[in-house]
C-alpha cells in the first residue's frame, strides 16, 4: 500500500486540532481572568477549518491510501459540523460562565470531537471511522457529565458513555464480520468485492452490526433509550451540540458505509430501515406529545428527525442523499437555533425547561418569542422554513425511489408533531405567567445565534436552489 | 410592465412588517390601527384598479402573469396570474380585510401590534393563494395563511368558548389535508418528469399535461388526497366538525375572514386544480362528491334549525351554503347528456355562490359580532322584539339573513338559482334533495333569527335590569354601519345586477369546460 500522506485532504481537522492544542496550552498559561479568550480561540479554530474546507471543493482529494476523501459529501457535512460547532461554542461563551464550568476543558472537548465528527464524514475506511467514532464519543461522554456538581448531568454521562461503549463493540464486531466476508475494509473495495461473489452470510452480519453501532449513535428505535435522559441531564449547550452535530456526522458514515460499501445487499437493508425509519419517527413523535419538558420534548424530536433522514437513505441514490444534507443543514440551525432560545430565556443558572415555565414570554421577550416561535414551525416542517423545504425533499426522494408509503407516514408524523411542537407557542403568546417575568438581557452571543439561525431557516426555505446545488448538483431529476 | 399582482402580495406583507416597527409610545396603539386600515385600502385600491381598470372580462386566459424560476432543481417557479374565477376573489379579500381591521379597530383592546401584524400577514397568505399558479407556490402560501388564523383564534378568541382547543383543531384539520395534498404535489411533479425533463408544478402545464392520465389507481387517489385538503378547508360534510368550534371562538373579524375568504380557499382549489388537472377523475367521482354535498346542504341547514348560539347557527349555515358551491361543481362536470350551456350555468352559479357567500356570511358574522359586543351573551332564547327596540339594527340583520336565505333581488338568490338550474340537468335526484337545504335553510332562518331575534316581544324588564350590569342594547353607531354598508350594498347590486361579476365569470366558465371531454 502506498502511504501518501496528503495533509490537504485533513487540512481542517488538523487546523481544528492546533486549535484544540492551543487552547489546552491556553487553559494552562492564561489566568482565570483571561480564559474566555479560549472560547474565541476556538471560534477561530473552528471558522479556519470552515475556510479551509470550502477551499477544499471541488478538487474532490484522497489521501492516506484512499482512507480519507474530501468529496463533495464529506466537505458538506464537515460545513455542517463546523457551522453546528461554531454556534454552539457562541452559545457556550456566557453559559461556561454563568454554569461555573472550566473554559478551556469545555472548548477543547467540543474541538476534539469536532475532529472525531470530520474523521467519519470524511473516512472511507471502516477502521478511520471506527477511530473517529471513539475520537467523537469520548470527550462527549465527558461533556454530558461536565456539571460535575449534579447528579442529572453525571447520570447522563454515564448513560451515554455504558451504551455509548456497547454500540461501538457492536460497531467493531460489525466491522470484524464485514473483514471476515470480504477481506477488506475499504469501502470501495468491501462493494468491489461484494458485487463480485456470491452472497456473503458472514458480511450480511456485519452489515447488521454496523447498523446497530449506527443507530445507536443516531439514536434510531430501538437504540434510543439513552437519548431522552442524555439530552435531559447534559448542560444545554452540550445537548444542543450533541443533537445536531452527532448526527450529521454519524450520519454522514451511516450514508457512507451503507450507499458506497453494502449497495449490493441494498435489498436486505432497505425494507429493515424502512421499518425502523417508521418506528423511529412514530415513536419519537408519539413521546413527545407526552413531554412537559422541553428538553426532553426536544429530545424525542431529535430522534423522529432521524427518523425522517433514515427516509432519505432508503431511498438511496443522489436523490437521497442529496436531501439528507440539505435536511442535516436546516435542522442544525434549527435545532441549534431552538436550544439558543431556551438558554436565552435562562435566568442565570436557573433554566426554563417546563413547558408553563414558557407562560407569558411572548410579552417579557418578544424577539426570542417570535425566534423560537419560527424555529418550532420550521421543525414542525412549515412552510416558508427550512424545514418544510428539507422535508419536501427527502418526501419527494421517496416518493420518487417507489417509496411513497414511507413518505405517507412520513407526512402523518409531520402532522402529529405540529401539535407539540405549538405547545411552547400556545404558552409563550396564550397563557398568563403564574409569576412575574423580570426582564432578562439576552447576551449578545446567544443572541446572534438566534438571529444566525432565523435568518439561515428563512433563507434556506425561500432560496434553496444554490444550497440544493452543493448539497447534489440537481435534486429529484 | 408593472408586477401588479407582486405588488398586490407584497403590500400586506410589507405593512405587517411597518406594523412591528411604529416605535413604543402611548399613542403606539392608535398610530398602528390607523396606519394597518389605511395601508390596508392600498391592496384594495389596486386590486380594484386591476378588476374594473386593466382586467378584460372577455378574455378567458390569465391577465397580469408573471413568471420567474425560484427553485431551478425542481423546476418550481413563482407563477402568478388571475382569471375570473381568482380576481373576484382577491378583490373581496382585499375588501374583507380593509372592512375586518376597520371594525377591530374599535373592539379589539388587548395586544394591538400582534393583532394587525397577524391580519396583514394573513392578508398575505389569501392572495398568495389566489394568484399562484404554481403548485409548490399555492401551498406555501396555504400553509403561510393557517399560522395568523390559529394565533387570531387562539389569543383574540373568546375565552369563554375554548379558543385554545378551537384553534388547535383548526389547525390540525387543515394541516392533515395538506399533507397529503403535498405528497399528491410530489407524486403529479414527478409523474410528469421523464428521464430527460424535468417535471412541473405549474398548474396551466399540469392542466395540459394531465398527470397520471394512464394509471387510474394513482390518478384517484391522487385526486382524493388533494380533493380531501380542499374538502376539510370548505368544509364539506363530513369533515366540517372543525368549523362551528372555529367560528365561535374566533374574534369577529376573524370569523369574517374565515367565512369570508378562508373557506373559499377550499372550492377555489377544487375549480383552479381538480377540474382542470383530473377531469377523468372527477368525473367519475362526481355522484359521491354529489351525494356529500347534497348532505352537507340538507344536514348544515338541519343542524343550523337546532343552534342555541346565534354564531353557532350561522356557521353550521356555512356547512349548508358552502354546499350549494360543491354541488354546482360536481354537477357542472357530471357525466350525463347536458347542453354545456346548463354546465357552465351551474359552475358559473357556483363560482357566484362562493363570492356570495363571502360577502352574505361575512356581513352576518358582524352583525352577529355587533349584537355580542352589547349584549355579551350569543343565546338566540335571551333575544327578541329586536326589530322595534333597535330598527337600524335590525333591518340590516333583516336584509342580510333574506340575502343568505335566497330571497330574489338579493345576491344568494342569483347564486343559488344558478347552481339548481344548471344541476338539475346532470343530477336531478341530487338536486331535487338538495332543495329541501333551501327550504330547511330558510325556515331556520325565518325561525331562529328572524321570529326568535327581531320578532317577539321585547323583554323590557330583563334588560333593564342587564342595564346596571352596563349592557346597553343601544343601536348601531357609525363605525359598525359604516363596516357593513359596503357589504349590503353588494347583496342589493349583485342582486338586480350580476352581470357586473358574472361576465368575468362565464369566460372562465365556459373555457374551463371546453376544455374537458364529456
Amino acid at each position: 500500500m502506498n502511504l501518501d500522506l496528503n495533509l490537504q485532504v485533513i487540512a481542517p481537522a488538523l487546523i481544528v486540532a492546533l486549535s484544540l492544542l492551543l487552547v489546552l496550552l491556553g487553559e494552562v498559561f492564561l489566568p482565570a481572568s483571561q480564559r474566555r479568550w479560549l472560547g474565541y480561540l476556538a471560534l477561530i479554530g473552528l471558522l479556519g477549518a470552515a475556510v479551509v474546507a470550502a477551499m477544499l471543493w471541488g478538487a474532490n482529494l484522497s489521501g492516506f491510501g484512499k482512507m480519507v476523501v474530501a468529496d463533495a459529501f464529506g466537505l458538506f457535512l464537515t460545513l455542517i459540523i463546523l457551522l453546528g460547532a461554531a454556534l454552539s461554542v457562541l452559545l457556550a461563551f456566557d453559559f461556561v460562565r454563568a454554569h461555573q464550568l472550566d473554559t478551556g476543558e469545555f472548548f477543547a472537548l467540543v474541538l476534539s470531537a469536532v475532529v472525531g465528527m470530520i474523521g467519519m464524514v470524511t473516512a472511507t475506511d471502516l477502521i478511520v471511522i471506527f477511530l473517529a467514532l471513539e475520537l467523537l464519543s469520548l470527550p462527549l461522554y465527558v461533556l454530558a457529565a461536565f456539571k460535575r456538581a449534579d447528579k442529572r448531568s453525571l447520570e447522563a454521562g454515564l448513560k451515554y458513555f455504558l451504551l455509548g461503549a456497547f454500540a461501538s463493540a457492536f460497531f467493531l464486531y460489525g466491522i470484524a464480520f464485514v473483514f471476515g466476508g470480504t477481506g477488506t475494509t475499504n469501502l470501495g473495495r468491501i462493494a468491489a468485492v461484494l458485487g463480485a461473489s456470491p452472497r456473503s452470510d458472514v458480511a450480511l452480519v456485519g452489515m447488521g452490526l454496523l447498523g446497530v453501532g449506527f443507530a445507536f449513535k443516531v439514536a434510531l428505535v430501538p437504540f434510543h433509550w439513552w437519548t431522552p435522559d442524555v439530552y435531559e441531564g447534559a448542560p444545554t449547550v452540550v445537548t444542543a451540540f450533541m443533537s445536531v452535530a452527532v448526527k450529521a456526522a454519524a450520519f454522514g458514515a451511516f450514508f457512507r458505509v451503507f450507499l458506497v460499501a453494502l449497495p449490493e445487499l441494498a435489498a436486505d437493508w432497505r425494507a429493515l430501515l424502512a421499518v425502523i425509519a417508521v418506528l423511529t419517527m412514530t415513536l419519537g413523535n408519539v413521546a413527545a406529545l407526552l413531554q412537559s419538558n422541553v428538553k426532553r420534548m426536544l429530545a424525542y424530536s431529535s430522534i423522529a428527525h432521524a427518523g425522517y433522514i433514515l427516509i432519505a437513505l432508503v431511498a438511496m441514490g443522489v436523490n437521497g442523499a442529496g436531501s439528507a444534507l440539505f435536511y442535516l443543514l436546516a435542522y442544525t440551525l434549527t435545532n441549534l437555533g431552538a436550544f439558543g432560545a431556551v438558554i436565552a430565556l435562562s435566568d442565570g443558572t436557573r433554566e426554563r425547561l417546563e413547558l408553563n415555565d414558557f407562560a407569558g414570554v411572548a410579552k417579557a421577550q418578544p424577539l426570542v418569542a417570535a425566534a423560537l416561535t419560527i424555529l418550532l414551525l420550521s421543525l414542525a416542517g412549515f412552510p416558508p422554513f427550512a424545514g418544510f423545504t428539507g422535508k419536501f425533499f427527502i418526501f419527494g426522494a421517496a416518493v420518487e425511489s417507489g417509496w411513497a408509503w414511507l413518505a405517507v407516514i412520513g407526512v402523518l408524523n409531520s402532522l402529529i408533531s405540529a401539535y407539540f411542537y405549538l405547545r411552547p407557542v400556545v404558552q409563550m403568546y396564550m397563557v398568563e405567567p403564574a409569576g412575574g417575568w423580570n426582564r432578562l438581557r439576552v447576551a449578545p452571543f446567544v443572541a446572534f445565534v438566534l438571529a444566525i439561525a432565523v435568518i439561515g431557516v428563512l433563507a434556506l426555505g425561500i432560496v434553496p436552489a444554490p444550497v440544493i446545488a452543493l448539497a447534489s448538483g440537481g435534486f429529484l431529476k | 410592465m408593472v408586477p401588479w399582482l407582486s405588488l398586490l402580495v407584497a403590500l400586506p406583507l410589507i405593512g405587517a412588517v411597518i406594523v412591528l416597527l411604529i416605535p413604543k409610545s402611548a399613542q403606539a396603539d392608535s398610530q398602528i390601527k390607523w396606519f394597518a386600515i389605511i395601508w390596508s385600502l392600498v391592496p384594495l385600491a389596486v386590486a380594484s384598479f386591476l378588476w374594473f381598470g386593466l382586467y378584460n372580462p372577455a378574455v378567458s386566459k390569465m391577465q397580469f402573469e408573471e413568471t420567474a424560476m425560484w427553485i431551478s432543481a425542481i423546476n418550481v417557479r413563482y407563477h402568478l396570474g388571475v382569471d375570473g374565477l381568482s380576481m373576484p376573489l382577491v378583490w373581496l379579500t382585499t375588501l374583507l380585510t380593509v372592512l375586518s381591521l376597520y371594525y377591530s379597530s374599535f373592539t379589539i383592546h388587548e395586544r394591538i401590534r400582534e393583532f394587525f401584524f397577524m391580519f396583514l400577514l394573513l392578508e398575505v397568505g389569501m392572495l398568495g393563494v389566489f394568484v399562484s399558479l404554481d403548485f409548490f407556490l399555492f401551498y406555501v402560501f396555504w400553509e403561510l395563511g393557517l399560522v395568523p388564523m390559529y394565533f387570531l383564534i387562539a389569543i383574540w378568541g373568546h375565552k369563554e368558548d375554548r379558543p385554545l382547543y378551537s384553534s388547535i383543531k383548526f389547525f390540525l384539520y387543515t394541516l392533515a389535508g395538506s399533507v397529503f395534498m403535498l405528497l399528491a404535489i410530489i407524486a403529479m411533479y414527478i409523474n410528469t418528469s421523464s428521464a430527460t425533463t424535468l417535471g412541473t408544478f405549474d398548474f396551466i402545464e399540469l392542466a395540459a399535461k394531465k398527470p397520471f392520465a394512464n394509471d387510474w389507481t394513482f390518478q384517484t387517489l391522487a385526486f382524493w388526497a388533494i380533493f380531501i385538503a380542499f374538502a376539510i378547508k370548505v368544509p364539506l360534510f363530513p369533515f366540517h366538525t372543525w368549523l362551528p368550534d372555529a367560528h365561535t371562538a374566533a374574534p369577529t373579524a376573524g370569523s369574517v375572514i374565515l367565512a369570508g375568504i378562508l373557506l373559499k380557499l377550499g372550492t377555489y382549489g377544487i375549480v383552479r386544480v381538480l377540474v382542470p388537472i383530473f377531469p377523468q377523475a372527477f368525473q367519475a367521482n362526481a355522484t359521491i362528491i354529489g351525494i356529500l354535498a347534497a348532505i352537507s346542504i340538507v344536514y348544515g341547514a338541519l343542524a343550523a334549525m337546532a343552534q342555541t348560539d346565534f354564531k353557532r347557527l350561522i356557521a353550521y349555515s356555512s356547512v349548508n351554503h358552502m354546499g350549494y358551491v360543491i354541488l354546482g361543481i360536481a354537477a357542472a362536470v357530471a357525466v350525463g347528456a347536458a347542453k354545456v350551456d346548463d354546465r357552465a350555468i351551474a359552475l358559473n352559479g357556483a363560482i357566484l355562490q362562493m363570492f356570495n357567500h363571502g360577502v352574505i356570511t361575512g356581513a352576518l358574522f358582524f352583525i352577529v359580532g355587533m349584537l355580542y359586543e352589547r349584549a355579551h351573551t350569543r343565546a338566540l332564547a335571551e333575544f327578541g322584539g329586536l326589530g322595534a327596540k333597535i330598527p337600524v339594527y335590525g333591518a340590516i340583520l333583516l336584509t342580510a339573513t333574506f340575502a343568505s336565505l335566497g330571497l330574489p333581488g338579493l345576491a344568494g338568490f342569483i347564486s343559488e338559482f344558478m347552481v339548481f338550474r344548471g344541476a338539475f340537468a346532470t343530477m336531478s335526484v341530487l338536486s331535487t334533495i338538495s332543495v329541501l337545504g333551501i327550504v330547511f335553510g330558510a325556515a331556520m332562518l325565518l325561525w331562529k333569527v328572524i321570529q326568535k331575534v327581531l320578532l317577539g316581544a321585547f323583554d323590557d324588564a330583563k334588560w333593564k335590569e342587564k342595564e346596571s350590569h352596563g349592557i346597553h342594547l343601544n343601536d348601531l353607531v357609525r363605525f359598525e354601519a359604516i363596516t357593513v354598508a359596503p357589504l349590503i350594498f353588494l347583496m342589493v347590486l349583485i342582486g338586480v345586477y350580476p352581470s357586473v361579476i358574472l361576465n368575468t365569470i362565464n369566460t372562465l366558465s365556459t373555457a374551463i369546460l371546453s376544455a374537458i371531454k364529456f
